[in-house]
């Protein structure tokens, strides 16, 4: 890709969680989300975690992105404490999260606007070209709702990856969407992450996704919120969901991720 | 244009049906005139400028008092959705004000401020205000936590969440109660107009109030018409351009082509 299409940043940044826990109060109980939970990753490396409702994933995603503040421990990025939100980490939701009042173009936009080191006519060249990158150049002037589910979760990833973040934290983002569209976006993503060269931090339910996206697999156990295992994937890439290497792969976890659930199943029945 | 044509089809079969039934004496005319009186009421009362005049002084004491309630309204709304004391008191007191017809206020209005025009203006901001803000309150508490955290992570803190995402966010909300606020001023002024005597200047709803003093039913009628018509205009003015934002952006269903 032309660099000068391109927003200045580092290299990708290398994580660190270091006993991280984290408690929510509802009415009636406290729910231990996280405990002391340590984790490193990689600059440049796609971690994928996975693990059941209620086993603190998406919670983790939403202190590295300094949406949320852990009790205890903490996240660094390149050795720095993150204290909130910072454009060098953009986050992906599940929903697409897309303002409605903005047109696709305005809402690639709207992360590059906040940047002041850029200007207007810049700022457009590298929406464009994002665009470009997910294939949607033709929809720069589309209305959100005008969109399909795929489309949506394209534009928000080019709107996430317009500011050139160095981690990019995607939360479920491939969940609401059919399977044809979600394999698309496995090729996609790949591409994109082998091309832009990023840290991603990946959540999902989908064993298999995970699998397929990730260097790392990482799976957690709910009540309070641990990991539980980690497996690295060592098959060459692209990965095809499909293939049957990778369903080894994606059967070694699903066996683990059910001797997490089994006990659980089992206190419900008592 | 066939929507058009069909209209102006039916409308132009009623107005001649009562002209025939006036002529042949069906009514007695001083309950209801001819159109074609009516027309030529208007016709005169245009080239004399008494009802441009009229309908000038009324949309000037609209247009002050309307944007005043924005003005207030708006960040009041802001306020009372962000800060928790703002809205145990205010926000309370705007949603108890809002139940009073604005015209109550007329009484009020004439102590403190006398037989002025911003006694007429006071009246139209009180019937603004409230709607609005409460409407504006409304809208900001059904935006979708995840606009904020979207914005967040790119950036976005403080004032420029408010101005660029949450205010956008509440746009639907906002336009609704800036009709019903609309609504309700708009009704409130003629009510005002009609039961007071303003001297620094004479709105329609006077001239309505002097119509049937003199009898002049054909006066009477033809100022309702006018009436109607700033109505009309003032929803294609004021909001069908906020209408087909909103629809157009967010695929709502009103104003469908």
């Amino acid at each position: 890709m032309n660099s000068g299409l391109e927003m200045k940043n580092g290299l990708p940044e290398e994580l660190t969680v270091r006993g991280v826990s984290k408690s929510f109060k509802t009415s009636r109980q406290t729910i231990r989300a996280l405990e002391d939970v340590s984790l490193q990753i990689r600059g440049g490396e796609f971690v994928c975690l996975v693990g059941p409702s209620g086993c603190g994933k998406t919670t983790l995603l939403n202190i590295v992105a300094g949406l949320e503040t852990p009790d205890e421990g903490t996240v660094l990025a390149d050795g720095k404490q993150i204290s909130g939100p910072g454009g060098d980490r953009m986050m992906m939701f599940q929903e697409s999260a897309l303002f409605p009042w903005l047109d696709v173009a305005g809402n690639v936009l709207f992360g590059l606007k906040l940047r002041s080191d850029i200007n207007g006519k810049k700022r457009r060249e590298i929406a464009a070209n994002y665009l470009k990158l997910v294939g949607l150049e033709r929809f720069m002037h589309a209305n959100i709702h005008e969109l399909s589910g795929g489309m949506k979760q394209r534009v928000a990833l080019a709107r996430s990856l317009a500011p050139n973040p160095r981690v990019l934290l995607m939360d479920e983002p491939f969940a609401s969407l059919d399977a044809m569209t979600r394999e698309q976006l496995y090729g996609d993503i790949q591409e994109i992450w082998a091309q832009k060269k990023k840290t991603i931090v990946f959540v999902t339910h989908n064993v298999r996704e995970a699998v397929c996206l990730g260097d790392r697999v990482i799976l957690f156990s709910p009540h309070p919120g641990r990991i539980q295992e980690q497996f690295e994937i060592g098959l060459p890439r692209p990965r095809d969901i499909n293939s049957v290497d990778l369903a080894k792969y994606a059967t070694t976890i699903t066996r683990a991720l059910k001797r997490i659930l089994r006990p659980e199943l089992e206190e419900v029945n008592e | 244009m066939k929507r058009w044509r069909n209209a102006a089809l039916l409308f132009a079969l009623l107005i001649g049906a009562m002209e025939v039934l006036a002529r042949m004496g069906a009514w007695s005319p001083v309950l209801f005139p001819s159109p074609l009186e009516i027309g030529r009421y208007l016709l005169e009362a245009v080239a004399d400028r008494t009802l441009l005049d009229a309908s000038w002084v009324t949309v000037k004491r609209l247009m002050i008092g309307y944007a005043a309630g924005l003005g207030v309204g708006v960040p009041l709304g802001l306020l009372t959705a962000r800060f928790k004391i703002v809205d145990d008191t205010l926000g309370t007191a705007a949603l108890g004000l809002q139940t009073l017809p604005s015209v109550c206020w007329v009484p009020l209005a004439l102590i403190w401020f006398g037989q002025t025009e911003l006694a007429m203006v006071f009246v139209v901001v009180m019937g603004t205000v409230w709607s609005v803000s409460l409407a504006t309150a409304a809208g900001v508490r059904n935006v979708p936590p995840i606009y904020v955290r979207a914005a967040q992570t790119m950036g976005s803190r403080g004032f420029h969440t408010w101005a660029r995402v949450i205010l956008p966010a509440s746009l639907p909300f906002i336009v609704s109660g800036m009709k019903q606020g609309w609504a309700f001023a708009w009704r409130s002024l003629m009510a005002a107009e009609i039961y007071v005597t303003v001297l620094t200047g004479f709105g329609l709803g006077h001239l309505l109030h002097y119509g049937r003093e003199l009898q002049a039913m054909d006066a009477v009628v033809g100022i309702m018409l006018v009436i109607v018509l700033i109505g009309l205009l003032t929803d294609k003015i004021l909001f069908s351009p906020f209408e087909r934002f909103l629809h157009r952006r967010w695929g709502t269903a009103q104003g469908k082509r």
